[in-house]
């Protein structure tokens, strides 16, 4: 019988345990431990991004994180991106540009938008397309997710 | 920048606006509960094992150790599924062996698949249940396989069923063999219209399998009651389709299983057949628990049904003035290891956009040691099309003629036969070219510089109807609610809210759209083929015009009037008649929904459609420029266009987004996706590292064109439009690499390599590097 | 995968012990992106995962003059390419450091680790024997160097002895003149693993004409990754016009022995090989001459 672990984290801003087998990846531990389904399974193996989520200020596959490692750390999912029952402006963007169809990737698309616009809150579309490389959508064509971070950009910007 | 769609004479209050959907904000914030995020405090989690071999006799299965270890609580085989008789039966892709229905989920005395269930193990955590799965062990005496279609016609060719013999137009055959059946349409006489052509162009193709390539893998969790009762939650395009198909599997009654398609990531005709839906209940009966299994990535591409590769031949004569004359074409399709319905489909589409009333096509239905091949997006047509757009640029370029031009001189119109006998009705072929050469993108100067070179080709797919249910009903404050059975892939609820919102005259978020589970709503069958907006669109409409019908009897009972004198007038019900002066006020649909209660009761009616007739079909034209690097074989799209014939687009925004979808699949079918195969028959590239897929920084921005001729089957117009996007960009993309080098690459994927061998086998490898650099 | 025993030392000497004990299978994680993959997959079956990035001799990364650059072998890729020195002083290193997977795999990936996966396809190990990095690696018996050329034996192996850790690799300061470029062949335009890949490393004279030195490595070209020797030597001596750029493609094409696989042909490599060289040369060539 593998023993459990306790992992406690600051997820989404607040202090969560986690009882954690030490094989469960970050994923794993989000989605069966912390009940946050947000971030989601694709492939395992860091080629889609669907399990995007930032650790310590960094973009990062949660699949390809180990649980035990972010004992301390400061986790971010898409289920902190809204500020109370306002959504972020990526989020709304998302909505109002179409941005999504079936949905599966847009948690990893909208967490690996925030980390871009974190660093560079005026990115070219070379720039977008090049950082969000990591992110597969089979549905959309990336056409209107790109449109979407465009106008979230944008707006945030002027926000400020 | 938006496109301004939909017919403004039509005066649609909400049809062509582009409301934020319904169930959007849930899945911009991670609520929306996909599959595998569902979760039970019970529950069992599930692995399955699978063959290794792509051919083999199971001479055993040992799962005494696997059973040992603590914590699994049950392993089942195929010994442990349901015998069904070696009889057909109707399913949801078609007629289907039973006996091969469940051994596709579970496999019997053989392996027939690199990846072909054997075992399956529900343990009380996932890497227990994968460890014990590892640990069951399993003799096979490997067999040859045969993966290739062309292969597989040989006459020494490994069986792949031993007991198939085929129909052949029509004749059984009492040879075994892996040719499960030869379809032929034909009309004319093909061979004397050969005879009058002044250009020929024979030519073959070839192509490989490719995967859907959704982000979502399959998963189902499943309970099985001591009742006998079963509910499954599962990632499907159905969830009554899901139902029949898990029913047959386990000889219970529909009434006993209860389906509940949960949010899917993606599907694209991949997730109509069931697989672990079976396996998942019989583990579940074993274990008294709700198993749960999920796909892992590798499984999805060595063990779910794919798109066929194909082996393809195309034979086209013209007159010298541009006039198409004859066309015969052979289309030999991978099948996987048990029959299929899809070759037939190509067939169906390889020539539908043109007037040729000599044409015949052949396409064979091929057993391999693959996969049961399953749809993809237009099953069937893309690889078909590819093959005949290629011919036909190679005749306009002969003939010096404008390409679209050339189409367009031949173009089928309303009243015109495809070669399978049906006839067209009111459709839009000709004005989406005359859109395409009239975009900025057509009528801009094709690139020039060396290696550089723009294509164009086109797309049809005839779009299904089949059946769907609907239920609309008013809610007490007066706004509705419509609930389907139609799975929602890509935002089509949003689209279903608005046509029951333009009928009743609410606004589109006054209309609240659910997808039912199969206990809340009549048969519905696949989100797929185009049909939902389509077909469960035409539900929606019924059923809402019922309502409305009542809403009229309402108003007339409030205002005490004949029915005949309420109208329905810019989004309110008016008095209009003799019976009673002017001086009655108007209601609008949510005032009179709010008295209903003292008016006779709640309002509401449901409808089921079997929309077969009535149908309309999709073409589409895409233009797109290309660079190739010479050295590198590298093909780069500098630009893209999409102009698509959709009827009406309901919700522009996701029209628009299918259209991109399609494009950028298309695109990866054409420059690197594909299967490899070692020489066991294995597939090897089972991840989304070497199976590459088009990522962001792969594609440019798709342009997209809407045209509107609306199809006069649907109450406001509608097309399919889903599908018919994957068929073009196949053809376009060789057609544009074929005028940047001058080569034309007849294998796809037009890979690196392939492009760099081409380039050298035709010699013009090292004019192009030079005037390159 | 089997149970899993996890530490994270954070000192050498304890990352060291905890590895000697490890029975041999000990997984040595710094971001994972090769090791959590290949235990999922059942390609490498891990009792015990040693996570090393708390160890602070791994952590080293600076730049003198006369020492030149210290790498340590936990950094991740985004972290050195955000280092200027770096991609002042050794941009073929950098180059490759940041075309490894995507941004999310750069917020982990180490070139340490890119290394000792020990796949002539790494997209690092390419510069760093271009540029004539030394490995410092620490094992039970103790510190010892070996030249990067030296490190990977064969595909997934390792220098490496039983019980030893990479510790930092040493990149010796450029000399005057000089610079160096990377450039790997994938059909996508990111994501994949390298079909074939060159450095060069070009030093030239004062007057930045003549080219005093050069180094050539292929990837993915070969078992290991292949020290093209004569290719450096067809353009020492020269000004690198293109009668000298097609020598030393010449000579890396005759050098390559690379394998047919679902990646790539052997044609289709042999044919790269020559193109990649002209073509990273070109970039070091504009690089050494201030462009």
């Amino acid at each position: 019988m593998a023993t459990k672990n306790i992992v406690t984290a600051v997820v989404n801003g607040n202090e969560t345990t986690m009882m954690v087998d030490n094989r469960m990846s970050l994923l794993d531990a989000l989605r069966e431990s912390a009940g946050l389904t947000g971030a989601k399974e694709g492939c395992l193996s860091g080629d889609c991004g669907a399990c995007s989520v930032i650790v310590n200020g960094k973009l990062v596959d949660s699949c390809l994180v180990m649980a035990r490692e972010v004992e301390g750390a400061t986790i971010e999912t898409v289920e902190g991106m809204a500020r109370g029952a306002a959504l972020h402006p990526l989020q709304q963007q998302f909505l109002d540009k179409a941005a999504l169809q079936c949905g599966i990737c847009t948690p990893g698309f909208l967490v690996a938008a925030k980390a871009l616009l974190e660093k560079n809150p005026d990115p070219s579309d070379e720039e977008i397309r090049y950082w969000l490389a990591g992110n597969l959508c089979r549905c959309t064509g990336y056409d209107k997710i790109l449109q979407a971070v465009k106008g979230a950009a944008a707006e945030m910007r002027t926000s400020k | 920048m938006e496109q301004q769609v939909t017919d403004q004479s039509k005066n649609y209050k909400v049809i062509g606006s582009r409301p934020v959907r319904h169930d959007g904000e849930d899945k911009v914030t991670g609520r929306a509960q996909y599959g595998a995020d569902v979760s039970f405090r019970d529950q069992l989690w599930g692995a399955v094992l699978r063959s290794p071999h792509a051919h083999a006799k199971i001479k055993s299965i040992d799962t005494s150790a696997a059973l040992a270890m603590p914590g699994v609580k049950a392993i089942i085989t195929g010994a442990d599924m349901p015998k069904l008789d070696d009889k057909t039966t109707r399913s949801v892709e078609g007629i289907e062996n039973q006996r091969y229905m469940v051994e596709r989920v579970m496999a019997g005395d053989k392996a027939l698949f690199k990846g072909h269930p054997i075992a399956a193990v529900a343990a009380t955590d996932r890497f227990l249940a994968e460890e014990a799965a590892n640990a069951i062990k399993v003799e096979y005496e490997v067999l040859p396989a045969v993966i290739n279609p062309v292969d597989a016609l040989k006459p020494d060719a490994p069986l792949v069923l031993g007991e198939i013999s085929s129909v052949t137009l029509g004749e059984k055959s009492r040879k075994e063999t892996n040719l499960v059946s030869q379809t032929r349409f034909e009309q004319g006489n093909v061979d004397e219209a050969f005879s009058t052509a002044e250009i020929i162009v024979e030519r073959e193709f070839d192509t490989k399998t490719v995967h859907q390539g959704y982000i979502e893998p399959h998963n189902a969790t499943a309970l099985y009651r001591s009742d006998g009762q079963v509910t499954i939650w599962t990632s499907t395009q159905g969830g009554f389709p899901n139902r029949e198909g898990t029913a047959a599997i386990l000889q219970v009654p529909l009434s006993k299983v209860k389906v509940v398609p949960m949010e899917i990531g993606g599907g694209f005709g991949g997730k109509i057949p069931v697989y672990l839906e079976p396996v998942a209940a019989v583990l579940s009966r074993a274990t008294g628990h709700p198993v749960k299994l999920i796909m892992s990535r590798a499984d999805e591409f060595q063990s779910s049904g794919p798109a066929s590769s194909t082996h393809i031949k195309v034979k086209v004569g013209a007159k010298k003035d541009g006039t198409l004359v004859a066309a015969d074409s052979q289309l030999v399709y991978e099948g996987g290891c048990y029959p299929n319905v899809y070759a037939a489909t190509g067939a169906m589409c390889i020539y539908s956009p043109y007037k040729l009333e000599n044409a015949r096509v052949d396409a064979f239905d091929v057993l391999t040691n693959t996969p049961k091949v399953a749809a993809y997006r237009a099953p069937s047509a893309p690889q078909a099309m590819f093959a005949m757009e290629s011919c036909l640029d190679e005749i306009a370029q002969q003939l010096e003629m404008d390409p679209l031009e050339f189409r367009l001189m031949n173009a089928v119109d309303e009243g015109d036969r495809r070669v399978d006998g049906m006839k067209f009705p009111r459709i839009g072929f000709k004005e989406t070219l005359q859109a395409a050469m009239n975009s900025d993108h057509y009528k801009s100067a094709p690139p020039s510089g060396p290696c550089q070179g723009r294509g164009t080709s086109v797309g049809f797919w005839f779009n299904a109807g089949m059946s769907s249910s609907a239920t609309v009903a008013m809610n007490l404050d007066g706004t509705a609610s419509v609930v389907t059975g139609s799975v929602d892939i890509g935002g089509q609820r949003a689209s279903l809210a608005m046509i029951a919102a333009e009928v009743l005259g609410l606004r589109a978020d006054e209309v609240r759209p659910s997808v039912a589970d199969t206990d809340s709503v009549g048969h519905t069958d696949v989100t797929g083929g185009s049909r939902t907006t389509y077909a469960t669109g035409t539900a929606v409409h019924k059923a809402a015009e019922a309502v409305k019908a009542e809403l009229f009897k309402r108003a007339a009972k409030l205002w005490d009037v004949p029915v005949e004198e309420v109208v329905f007038d810019d989004g309110a019900f008016h008095h209009k008649g003799a019976s009673k002066g002017d001086d009655i006020k108007p209601m609008t649909t949510r005032q009179l929904g709010q008295k209903l209660a003292r008016t006779g009761g709640p309002v509401s009616a449901s409808a089921s459609v079997n929309a077969n007739r009535g149908v309309g079909a999709g073409f589409g034209v895409h233009i797109a420029d290309v660079e190739v690097d010479p050295e590198t074989g590298k093909t780069t799209i500098l630009r893209y266009t999409a102009v698509q014939d959709v009827g009406t687009a309901i919700h522009p925004s996701y029209v628009e987004g299918q259209i991109q979808g399609g494009v950028v699949q298309g695109i990866g079918w054409a420059l690197n996706e594909e299967y490899v195969h070692d020489d066991q028959g294995r597939m090897v590239n089972t991840g989304f590292l070497d199976y590459r897929m088009p990522t962001m920084y792969d594609v440019p921005n798709i342009e997209t064109i809407i045209v509107e001729v609306p199809n006069p089957g649907h109450p406001f117009g509608v097309r399919g439009v889903g599908e018919t996007p994957i068929v073009p960009p196949l053809g376009t993309i060789h057609n544009a690499i074929a005028r940047a080098t001058g080569v034309r690459l007849r294998s796809l994927p037009m890979s690196p390599p392939k492009v760099v061998k081409a380039l050298q086998e035709q010699g013009v490898a090292a004019q192009l590097v030079a005037a390159s650099t | 995968m089997k149970p899993l025993e996890f530490s994270a030392p954070s000192s050498l000497d304890e990352a060291i012990k905890a590895i000697a004990g490890g029975g041999g299978e000990v997984g040595i994680l710094a971001g994972g992106t090769d090791l959590i993959i290949q235990m999922r997959s059942g390609r490498r079956r891990v009792g015990q995962m040693v996570d090393i990035k708390k160890i602070p001799e791994l952590n080293v990364l600076s730049y003198d003059g006369s020492k030149g650059l210290r790498l340590g072998a936990a950094v991740a890729c985004d972290t050195l390419g955000a280092y200027a020195p770096a991609k002042q002083h050794y941009p073929a290193l950098v180059e490759g450091a940041e075309l490894i997977g995507s941004t999310q795999i750069q917020s982990r990936a180490s070139v340490g680790g890119n290394v000792c996966n020990g796949s002539p396809a790494a997209d690092t190990i390419c510069a760093l024997i271009a540029l004539e990095a030394t490995c410092v690696v620490q094992g039970p018996d103790g510190k010892r160097e070996i030249p990067a050329k030296d490190f990977m034996t064969g595909p997934g192996q390792t220098a490496l002895k039983p019980g030893e850790l990479l510790v930092e690799f040493q990149v010796p300061p450029p000399a005057a003149n000089s610079s160096s470029g990377y450039l790997r062949f994938i059909p996508r335009n990111e994501m994949d693993i390298a079909v074939v890949s060159a450095a060069a490393a070009i030093t030239l004279d004062a007057g930045k004409q003549t080219c005093t030195a050069a180094h050539i490595v292929l990837g993915a070209a070969a078992p290991t990754p292949l020290l093209v020797e004569a290719a450096g030597k067809a353009l020492v001596g020269t000004s690198l016009d293109a009668a000298a750029l097609e020598a030393a493609a010449e000579a890396s094409r005759a050098a390559a022995k690379p394998i047919t696989d679902m990646r790539g042909t052997v044609e289709y490599r042999k044919h790269m090989a020559g193109v990649l060289t002209k073509r990273a040369i070109a970039m070091a060539l504009q690089r050494a001459k201030g462009g």
